[in-house]
């Protein structure tokens, strides 16, 4: 190699290093816990109305993450996956207000339970394929409203359960800062730990050998069979393992909201989960908390406009689904690969 | 003492797609260690026994014997971790997955352990270790090939079953093909192969099973019809 094609080659190697080094810069940045940060000063930064908002986002994050643990990853469209948050809401709420159990034992009781009654449904419900699955969780969830509207004596009925005791907190006060923090703003800070928690364990189980066996089935169920896998069997934990997620994001909601009732666990509920999960991109691990967000900063917004909020959000779902087919995140990731394009070019 | 039953015995089999009939009574044997073509045109049903096989399409009528057991009807996944590995003619990846992961994945679901690894895949398809983190979805048509082939020896199968494998390839692409089953075929694994292609088939055979219309029409060594143009000509009507 002569020298001035070394001297030409040198920068230009260099300049690359340097872009890569900044690339990897930037995808080393902790994101989801910069993210989780900022969302804990909420109760600080915010109105109390902020926190109320942010706890209901972080919420329906879980709800929707945990659906989408079927829908995205194993490819299995549930209209009835609010029925495990209900039992998850239910058995959290009748354990501490009934019986008056702790929070910290009332918590896991409330996903075990939801865990439990998905494998019941969960054993039937994979037995039919595409369409019919849909419809079967739907009987199921409505089967989960049936009771909870009409067992009085354990549910509460048509009044549910309200006023379910908040958690005990007061060890917050020992962290500096809190102090002054009411009751509802501890809650938002315990639900946003436990969800962070939560998302984190998802993650791992997206990201495991488990999850790719889940991937295979979502892509192609026949060509996972033939390849050795009990396809059924890997839908079943699936769907136990969404259930139980479902559930402990209804126990959080029954405590945030101050009491279960059996509104609940309609069949709408379940609609609008799977809305926000589209809204945000079933593709994407943040993709149901991005529509989670969205969907409940839009209600609030345009709640302020007009009374026709369902008419708005048809409209947007309309746009998104034939714009941006990969929703609110699969949009940006189009936007960002695009730009990325460019300054390569 | 009897003689060991062959590895795999198909008996009068019967395959429909709803009301219509495929196969009729289709009978062929593959003993360990053989490469055993069927031959015939598009729709004879070759695919369909195929798919009978791995229990995809369960059978109507007749016995699949699998080293003496009959597995007529058996879940895909089981017939799979008994050790018969399918590869289909579409020859597709799990696209989203990297092609370790495709790997992977088909070594964690047969859970079958034997001489086939990841790195013996890689020995016998050396562009795969190049690509292995490349996902499926970004593959050619032959990388593509390659891979479903690859991850269906990482169920290490007694029984490899082929269809159409150098189906809509460049010749070039069937060429290398065609080295790399002819490696598999030496290094003793037992081959049913679904072809279309006569030079392709005739240059992995041992036997060939000639099929027309769901039957059986010729069975015998693939050296018959490879020296017999006039019989060549006469079975598949070139």
């Amino acid at each position: 190699m002569t020298a001035e094609a070394t001297a030409t080659v040198l920068p230009r190697a260099a300049a690359a290093a340097t872009a890569l080094r900044r690339r990897a810069v930037f995808s080393r940045i902790p994101w989801t816990l910069i993210i989780f940060l900022l969302m804990a000063t909420v109760p600080w930064v915010g109105s109390r109305y902020d926190t109320f908002l942010a706890a209901q986002i972080t919420i329906d994050a879980l709800f929707a993450v945990s659906l989408n643990l079927l829908l995205g990853t194993t490819g299995l469209i549930s209209f009835g996956h609010v029925a495990y948050f209900g039992v998850g809401a239910y058995v959290c709420g009748i354990l501490m207000k009934t019986y008056g159990v702790a929070f910290y034992l009332a918590f896991p009781a409330a996903g075990l339970g939801a865990a439990l009654f998905a494998l019941i449904a969960g054993y039937f419900c994979v037995r039919l394929i595409k369409l019919y699955f849909a419809m079967l969780t739907l009987a199921f969830s409505q089967i989960v409203w049936a009771i909870a509207y009409k067992w009085n004596d354990v549910t509460g009925g048509d009044q549910g359960l309200p006023e379910i005791p908040y958690p005990h907190l007061d060890w917050m006060s020992a962290i500096p800062g809190c102090g002054d923090l009411s009751i509802g703003a501890r809650f938002y800070l315990l639900t946003l730990l436990l969800v962070a928690v939560s998302l984190a364990i998802v993650h791992r189980v997206v990201r495991s050998p488990f999850g790719r066996v889940l991937t295979t089935i979502r892509d192609n169920p026949e060509r996972a069979a033939f390849l050795g896998i009990n396809v059924r069997l890997y839908q079943l934990a699936a769907f136990v393992v969404a259930g139980g997620l479902a559930g402990l994001a209804g126990a959080l909601y029954g405590i945030f909201s101050r009491g279960v009732f059996a509104d609940y666990v309609f069949w709408s509920k379940s609609a609008e989960i799977v809305i926000m999960t589209i809204l945000g991109g079933t593709g994407y691990f943040w993709g149901p908390p991005v529509g989670a967000a969205a969907l409940v900063w839009l209600n609030q917004v345009i709640t302020d406009y007009t009374q026709y909020w369902s008419f708005v959000l048809g409209a947007i779902l309309l746009a998104l689904l034939f714009g941006f087919p990969g929703g609110i995140v699969g949009g940006l990731d189009l936007l960002w690969q695009r730009l990325k394009r460019l300054r390569n070019a | 003492m009897t003689a060991p039953p062959p590895l795999l015995a198909i008996e009068g089999l019967h395959a429909a797609y709803g009301l219509s009939r495929v196969l009729f009574g289709i009978s062929l044997q593959v003993e360990a260690g053989e490469c055993v073509c069927l031959l015939g045109r598009n729709g004879v049903g070759k695919t369909t026994t195929m798919r009978s096989v791995m229990g995809l399409l369960p059978p109507t009528g007749g016995h699949i014997l699998w080293k003496g057991t009959d597995i007529a009807g058996w879940a895909p996944h089981r017939v799979a971790r008994a050790g018969i590995g399918f590869v289909p003619e579409d020859r597709r990846v799990f696209a989203e997955l990297t092609v370790w992961e495709n790997l992977d994945v088909a070594a964690r679901a047969a859970r079958r352990d034997g001489k086939w690894t990841i790195d013996a895949v890689y020995e016998l398809f050396p562009i795969l270790r190049e690509l292995r983190n490349r996902r499926g979805g970004f593959l050619s048509g032959g990388e593509q090939q390659m891979l479903t082939i690859a991850r269906t020896l990482m169920g290490n199968p007694e029984l490899l079953l082929l269809d159409e494998p150098s189906e809509g390839l460049a010749p070039l692409v069937v060429e290398a093909l065609l080295h790399n089953i002819s490696a598999l075929k030496e290094q003793g694994v037992t081959i049913l192969l679904a072809e279309q292609g006569v030079d392709f088939s005739l240059a992995l055979a041992d036997r060939v099973y000639v099929l027309e219309k769901g039957r059986i029409r010729h069975a015998g060594p693939a050296a018959e019809l490879r020296n017999d143009q006039e019989l060549r000509n006469r079975l598949l009507s070139l």
